[in-house]
Formats: structure tokens, sequence, C-alpha cells
């Protein structure tokens, strides 16, 4: 069975600048998977190579097997991309636009009852016969998802999807997303979400500066993650000498401690802060998350 | 690569006849205006001093060259303006996505254009019969030079739009390129008139035979023999193809 993207070596650079560099990922198929870095990190160029907007300078990409320069049709056939900017064509209205770019693809008449289906899934019934000019941000947003699958492609890649809309238009976004990935579709998705990706995405990529840093899967990346967090009220508005390498966060007696699983003893550093720091009024722990994680690995490639 | 998205090609052609129908007023009416100001002026002023072919008189002489100069403007305004919005807005990238071809994309921008150019010469010549009868002499002939020179400048719109990044850029082909080579090509005097070097020199512009052979159409004798008129027309727009189908296939600035 052959990868929904299969992406070998690709490099890519704009002057002097190398936005991509010898990038590598596969992405099964049915997989739901988060492409995250830092902005500029390469993010969107390599989705650009990916979708045929970009010319890669080396490497090989396909979809589902195809070839997307040698077999474009058939890899573009199978891709659906919902683009980062919010653009849109304003001679038309939603409904004529989906029916336009579904034609694009080739599909006919016999698509529009799948375009219905899309107006309702992302709520855009009452706006059906309006032109794209006069749509909210977000209702741009919902018709692009719209436009990027009109042709049913089995592979749909959203460039930050919820970049600047509201929180419930996002919950609506993944909420659809989701039903897609249950209906069978390989999403991959960009977000600076970063708790959005953790709930949603199986499988993690992250690119920096042109490079993939990690990639495997999220419950993998977090529990490899060496660290655990402590959140502590102390009766003392001063934190303990001794505790002071590990303060991520907090002040006057409300701190934030980062504990290495494999050094830091968390009963010492309650102990600690029991008999130094006036006492422990309330306490909670909490695992890394993505965030934590994706702060360590792109600082920590930042300072090499 | 086997065969044409034909249901992609057929989508894209109707999407760029669908967008300047929706402005008809800009991209239709305002240009037939336009002319037709140009046949007035020049009626009032000329009609009485020239006769630049023996029996014809200098407002049916005119018609067909303000014909030809608008088609040519207005076919290259279609897909250069329609090529150079996309871009700018970003919306380009709804036909870069699909998979559409060189080919479909190339065919789709300029039957647009070459369909609006035809429309604007068709109703410019309907309005020159209130001025004076207009019979057409080789209808297929006028018919061919003008399908010929549409495209040519279908095509040179589309090479624009691929080149601008803005509409300045735009505008400056339009300004300092096609306006000045239309104008200068016979719309209102014929070649023989102007002094041999000139005249001389006409015969290496192409714009020149595409005015010289709608009259052709139109009256029966023109400037330059009337196939070679449309053999050179023809020639133009393969070399124009040739150079716009080789920028699409390469993404030159669409596909960086």
């Amino acid at each position: 069975m052959p990868a929904a993207l299969h992406i070998d070596q690709v490099s890519k650079s704009f002057g002097s600048l190398k936005a991509l560099d010898g990038v590598s990922l596969e992405v099964a198929q049915g997989d739901f998977f988060a492409l995250l870095g830092p902005n500029g990190a390469g993010k969107s160029t390599l989705i650009g190579c990916i979708a045929g907007l970009l010319q890669k300078d080396a490497g090989h990409i396909a979809v589902l097997g195809h070839d997307t320069v040698r077999a474009y049709r058939q890899a573009r056939r199978h891709l659906g991309v919902v683009p980062q900017e919010l653009v849109y064509d304003p001679f038309f209205t939603v409904e004529k636009m989906l029916r336009i770019q579904a034609g694009y693809f080739g599909c006919g008449r016999d698509s529009w009852p799948w375009i219905d289906e899309l107006i309702e899934g992302l709520e855009l019934g009452d706006k059906r016969e309006s032109t794209l000019r006069a749509l909210s941000g977000g209702m741009k947003r919902r018709v692009l998802i719209a436009q990027a699958l009109v042709h049913r492609p089995p592979v749909v890649i959203l460039d930050e999807p919820t970049a600047g809309v509201d929180v419930e238009l996002r919950r609506g976004l993944w909420h659809f997303t989701r039903r897609l990935h249950d209906e069978g579709h390989t999403i991959v998705l960009t977000t600076h979400y970063l708790e959005e990706a953790e709930s949603l995405c199986r499988n993690i990529a992250i690119l920096d500066r042109g490079q993939v840093i990690a990639r495997e899967s999220t419950r993998d990346l977090l529990a490899r993650h060496p660290y655990r967090f402590l959140e502590v009220k102390t009766g003392s508005q001063t934190l303990p000498e001794t505790l002071q390498p590990l303060q991520v966060g907090g002040t006057q007696g409300q701190w934030e401690l980062r504990l290495d699983k494999t050094r830091d003893d968390m009963g010492a550093v309650l102990d600690t802060l029991n008999s130094q720091a006036g006492g422990i009024r309330d306490v909670r722990t909490r695992d890394a998350r993505l965030e934590d994680v994706f702060v360590e690995m792109t600082s920590r490639e930042a300072r090499r | 690569m086997s065969g044409l998205n034909w249901i992609g090609l057929r989508t894209l052609l109707a999407k760029e006849i669908g967008r300047f129908m929706k402005v008809a007023g800009q991209t239709i009416t305002s240009p037939v205006i336009t002319a037709v100001l140009y046949l007035v002026v020049f009626q009032q002023v000329l009609a009485d001093r020239v006769e630049v072919y023996p029996g014809v008189d200098y407002v049916a002489f005119l018609i067909p060259g303000l014909i030809m100069m608008s088609v040519i403007q207005n076919a290259f305004a279609n897909s250069a303006s329609s090529l150079t919005q996309s871009k700018i807005m970003g919306n380009v990238v709804f036909i870069l996505l699909p998979p559409l071809s060189a080919l479909e994309i190339f065919l789709a921008f300029t039957g647009a254009a070459i369909l609006r150019a035809l429309l604007v010469g068709l109703v410019l010549y309907l309005v020159g019969w209130l001025f004076t009868p207009l019979p057409i002499a080789a209808p297929l002939h006028a018919l061919t030079a003008a399908i010929l020179a549409a495209g040519c400048l279908a095509v040179m719109g589309i090479i624009a739009g691929i080149l601008a990044d803005k509409f300045e850029h735009m505008a400056a082909f339009q300004n300092y390129l096609i306006m000045p080579l239309s104008f200068l090509s016979g719309v209102f005097y014929s070649v023989q008139d102007l002094p041999p070097f000139w005249a001389q020199a006409s015969a290496f512009n192409p714009f020149f035979y595409m005015i010289d052979g709608l009259r052709h159409g139109f009256f029966g004798y023109s400037d330059a023999p009337g196939w070679l008129g449309l053999v050179v027309v023809a020639g133009f727009l393969a070399l124009l193809s040739a150079i716009a189908l080789t920028m699409l296939a390469r993404g030159v600035r669409l596909r960086p």
C-alpha cells in the first residue's frame, strides 16, 4: 500500500535562503498528521512543493504513489490543499465557485450533490448565493476548505486552517476535520495551536530551519520528553536557592518548576519546599504538553 | 500524460468568459464607446478631406481599423488583467492546484480573450452601420484576420500576465507596447501615405498585417496582399504560442 505522502530528500532554496534542506517524510494512509515548526521553518514551502505550487530543487514527492511531477494529474486528483492565505475569487458566488473548482478537477454535474453536502457540512447553506467578496474571514476560510474537498481527495492538507478564526468556528472546523478523518481521509495539518495538534494528531513531524528534527507518534514524542512540571503555592515569597535552577515560571509564592524525571526527585523537591519555603499550600503536577516539547526541541536546535 | 482534461478546460474557459461578462459594462461597452468617440471626431474632422482607397469614404475606411484596434486592445487586456489580478489576489492557486495542463490553461485564457475581442468588434461593426453602410467583401477573410489577431494579443496578454507582478507592469505593456503599435499600424491611415522609410518599416510590423488583413476582408483590397497578412499573423501567433506554452509548462513566475 503506497504511503499517502512520500517525501524523499526534498530541497528548495529561495536565493541564498535554504527553505528546505533534504526533507524526508512519510505519511501513512489514514493518518492524522501534524507538521509543526516555528515561523519560517519551511512548512508552507514543503506544502507548496507537495501541491506543485513551488518547484523543488531536488528530491521526489509522491501522493499515494503518484509522482507530483511525472504523474502530476493523478497526484493532484488525490490531493486537496487548503492554503494558508485567505484567497478568494471576487466574481462568483459560493456555490458557483465550488462547482467551478470541481470542474477544474474534471468533475462534472455528478459532483454537485457532494458540493451540496460540503455546503451543509461547513454550515455555508445561507451563504450559497453570496459572492465571496461579501463573506467574513471565517466564512471565506470555510469556502477554502470546501474548495479543497470538491473532488473528494483521499489526502487533505490544511495549512493553518484555524489562523485568525474565532473559537466557535475553530471547534466547528476541527469537528469537520475529525469527521473527514473518520471517513477515511488522510489529514495533514499545520497549526500554531499545539494543544489542538496534540489532541487531534496521531503522528507529528517537527520542522525547523528546513530540516525534520522529530518524526514520531504524538504519544512517543510526549513520553520521550524528560520533564514533568510542578505548580506549587508556598507560604514564603522566596524560592529556596537549591530549587531556583528548576524554576520556569511563577513568582512570589506561586511557582512553576520543571523537574527532570531521571534526575530530580519529586519527594525531595516537595520536602525542600515544605521545610524551606514556608510550607506547601497547594500543589499540582502535570506531564509535558506538546508545547513544552516543541519549545524545548526548537530552542535546542536554535542553540546549536 | 494521455488526453486533455476536457471538463477542466471547458470549466476554465466558461469561468474566464463569466469573469468578463460579469463586468460587461467595463469589458464590452466601454471599449465600444471609446472607439465610437474616435469615429465621431475623425468623421467630423477628416471625412470630407481624405479618400484613402478609391471609392471608399474615410469613415468606411476607418471603421475596420477601429474594429481591429479594439480587438487588439481587448484581447490583450482580457488575458493580461485576468492573470495579473489572479496573481495579485492570490487566487491563481485555484487553477494551479488542479490537474490542469499548461495547454489547457493556455487554451482557456486564449479562447476567452478571443471571444471578448470578437464581441467588442462585432458590436462596434453593428454600431458602425449607423455611420455608413459596411458591407463585407470577404467575410471569411475578415473573420480569420480578426481571430488570428485576437489570438496573438490574447497570447501576448498571457505572457504579460505571467511576467507582471503588479498592475503597473501590465499597464506598462499596454501603454508602451500595445497602444503605440496598434495606433501606428494604419488604424487611421494607409501606410502607402507614409514616408517611404516608415512604409517599408511597416512590412516588419505584425500589427500592420492585422489591421490590413481586416481591411482586405472588408474591401477586397489592402496595402499588402491579403494572403500575406494572414500568413504573417498566423506565424506570429505560432511564435507567441510557443513562448507562452513554454513559460506555462516551466511554471515561470507562477510556480517559482
